[in-house]
């Protein structure tokens, strides 16, 4: 099985590059040929990712693997992690700043939207280490 | 309905493409301030109109391929905004009317919600 491998860093303090990862992926997945619906999926998944790794975690790490028939994308950080994770997965629950809501974000929908938007989703998260997100999208 | 004819109206000044022409078809749009939920329930719309004024609403259009993004409120792109918007051949746009406003007459002139998820 082919694989192709790219990696990004996620600077935490810039919000105007905040994005630029998840654009870089979806414009090779495009370029390989991935049907559109499963572009689009990859895209709100690993961005939602990608914008929580800057607000909440100061930036991070991208590792992402395409295969021919599926992405694995692994976000990690080395924020504050995860207090409680099975309310950060309910939809409208949030603990972003009201700057952070200002931005357009911290609705409580980052999570849930990743879940939703991929087939298979894995979350390592430790309180004061940090927070690995591991996303897996099919191209079907 | 063509982005010209929603440009005119609304009355909209035209900051992406670089010569103001802004040409194609578009059959949906979507209104919010909130990135995280146009993210979750847009499905196939083109346009995005908000009063969220930054790069990430650019952002958010690119990863859901939409054709054309409006600004309403008076929001004035910065020049980030519209490089970004350039160079991802998104139509960005402004008006001073309202988002209630806006999305009143564009139904009323036959541009529709399109379908949503969720």
């Amino acid at each position: 099985m082919n694989c192709i491998h790219v990696e990004f860093e996620v600077p935490g303090n810039n919000f105007l590059s905040a994005g630029s990862a998840s654009d870089s992926v979806k414009s090779t997945l495009k370029k390989l040929g991935v049907p559109s619906s499963a572009v689009r999926r990859v895209a709100i998944a690993m961005y939602e990712a990608e914008i929580n790794m800057v607000i909440h975690a100061g930036g991070g790490r991208c590792y992402a693997d395409i295969f021919d028939d599926h992405i694995k994308i692994v976000m990690k950080d080395e924020g504050n992690g995860i207090e409680n994770l099975e309310l950060a997965m309910q939809e409208g629950y949030s603990t972003a700043s009201d700057d952070v809501r200002n931005l357009g974000f911290g609705a409580g929908m980052g999570l849930p939207n990743i879940k939703t938007y991929s087939d298979r989703l894995k979350i390592d998260t430790e309180v004061g280490k940090g927070t690995t997100l591991t996303i897996e999208v099919d191209f079907d | 309905m063509k982005i010209s004819e929603l440009c005119k109206l609304i009355g909209a000044t035209v900051y992406a493409p670089q010569d103001g022409n802004a040409e194609g078809e578009v059959l949906g749009a979507f209104a919010s301030d909130m990135m995280s939920d146009v993210l979750a329930f847009a499905k196939n719309q083109d346009v995005l109109i908000s009063g969220l004024c930054n790069p990430q609403t650019i952002r958010t259009a690119v990863m859901l391929d939409m054709k054309c993004i409006l600004l309403v409120r008076g929001k004035v792109p910065t020049p980030d905004m519209i490089t970004l918007a350039r160079s991802n051949n998104i139509v960005l746009m402004s008006t001073k009317q309202k988002m209630y406003a806006v999305c009143g007459v564009l139904y009323a002139n036959g541009l529709g919600a399109g379908e949503y998820n969720g």
